[in-house]
């Protein structure tokens, strides 16, 4: 199988993705009020600016993999709605682009998302982030969705593979995501600055969080075809 | 098996679970025949269609389609084939155009295999701007008719293409069919509608409790 052809048809998956999210507008009637209310009720719980600072970087992650949830069924209830699954399977094409071309639709998906969280944190806790502590967070956002996404996008193949299993996706992801939330969050305390932690401090977590990513990506663009296959 | 042989299935058994869903079943399809497969429901109408998509392991005999075998190169095997099923395979977001540019894009169609897909399958420029979901029953099964084409696929398979469609909606089928096998696909369609498939196949097999019982000429 040739990476030209790996590439196109991820290509045009992410496009395909992202097109349907953008008519069907889940992201933005379900998913991001979604999310902002889980912060909202964070904010409620806890009520008091110090603790809400200190903790804001776990509850934009833990946001953040609530909302995953939801997108990550969202992406691949369009592929079993109508057995389309089944037809890319048929069709011969190749698994890898389908996997890589999910998990860039997913990536953009998280990436608004996460900068929408990033947003209220700022609002609602208070949160200060400076230049160096900016260029951290984007950081760490991209990669900390990668890392989602690549182990969600198998999870979810998974899910639509064995039909009825859907429930079990948050019991089996939420567990294995674990290296990434602890990964994402160290290096966000570092870019919001909490407890008067540096924004160097945490450039070191986000190159875990890459080598997480690339593993992840990595088996999944070698497992994803014969796990989703019947 | 000749050369024309499309499909070479012999004495095939396929389980799901421990049930024999086809018990030494035997079957050849030539080039350019449109066969209707008959048989009550659970009689293995569906399991033939999905061993020769190659969607279910064979657990003893042998069956090759395009000259490929089932077992071992399942790749090659469904890269020719089109296999509709109950669903349409299609997104419900997605204009049915959008549809059939996906597909493209996918399988490495040109924009006129496309356009040619289109209006074979009797596509409007109206249909293919709207959306699936608002498409009737009949028009979502044009269109993923004409993604078979768009596919490239030279063997088709389709289980009950007529179901939940009114008389002119399956009549539109039949032709698209027809028309199929006149610009080379073969086409083996399971059904239990003995009057509409007597005038559509070539050729006509009935599938009783997993074998194939009768393998009637042609029409």
């Amino acid at each position: 199988m040739s990476a030209s052809r790996i590439v196109g048809v991820a290509r045009a998956v992410a496009s395909k993705d992202l097109r349907i999210e953008w008519r069907s507008r889940v992201m933005t009637n379900q998913v991001l009020p979604f999310a902002a209310i889980v912060m909202v009720l964070f904010a409620f719980a806890l009520d008091n600016d110090g603790i809400l600072q200190r903790v804001a970087p776990g509850l934009v992650w833990m946001a953040t993999l609530f909302a995953s949830l939801v997108v990550v069924q969202r992406s691949f209830a369009v592929e079993s709605a109508d057995s389309a699954i089944d037809a890319l399977r048929l069709a011969g094409v190749p698994s890898q682009g389908v996997y890589l071309g999910k998990v860039a639709a997913l990536v953009v998906q998280l990436v608004v998302c996460e900068a929408v969280l990033a947003a209220l944190a700022l609002i609602l806790y208070r949160v200060n982030v400076d230049r160096h502590g900016a260029v951290l967070l984007v950081t760490t956002c991209i990669l900390g969705s990668l890392g989602i996404a690549a182990l969600a996008a198998v999870y979810g193949g998974l899910s639509v593979a064995d039909r009825g299993r859907e429930t079990l996706l948050p019991l089996l992801l939420l567990p294995a995501l674990a290296p990434v939330l602890i990964g994402a969050t160290r290096a966000t305390e570092s870019a919001f600055g909490s407890d008067g932690a540096r924004a160097a401090e945490g450039w070191p977590w986000v190159g875990l969080l890459a080598v997480f990513g690339a593993i992840f990506l990595f088996g999944g663009t070698l497992g994803f075809g014969p796990l989703t296959d019947e | 098996m000749s050369e024309t042989s499309v499909v070479d299935v012999r004495d095939a058994v396929v389980l799901l679970g421990s049930f024999p869903a086809l018990a030494e079943a035997t079957l050849t399809i030539e080039r350019g025949e449109l066969v209707v497969v008959q048989g009550a429901n659970g009689a293995g109408k569906t399991t033939l269609l999905r061993l020769c998509a190659g969607l279910v392991p064979l657990a003893r005999g042998t069956a090759r389609v395009m000259g490929h075998d089932v077992g071992s190169n399942r790749a090659a095997v469904r890269a020719n084939v089109g296999f509709l099923g109950h669903a349409n395979g299609l997104y419900a977001d997605l204009t049915a155009g959008e549809n059939l540019s996906f597909w493209s894009d996918v399988v490495g169609a040109s924009r006129t295999e496309v356009a040619a897909a289109a209006h074979r399958m009797g596509l409007s420029e109206r249909l293919l701007s709207t959306q699936v979901g608002r498409l009737s029953a009949g028009q979502k099964r044009r269109t993923a008719l004409a993604v078979m084409a768009v596919r490239r696929a030279t063997l088709w398979l389709l289980d009950e293409p007529h179901a939940g469609l009114d008389a002119p909606g399956r009549d539109e089928i039949d032709t698209l069919l027809r028309d199929a096998v006149a610009a080379g696909a073969t086409v083996v369609v399971a059904s239990h509608e003995l009057e509409r498939s007597a005038s559509l196949a070539t050729r006509r097999i009935e599938v009783v409790g997993g074998r194939i019982v009768e393998s009637g000429g042609h029409s």
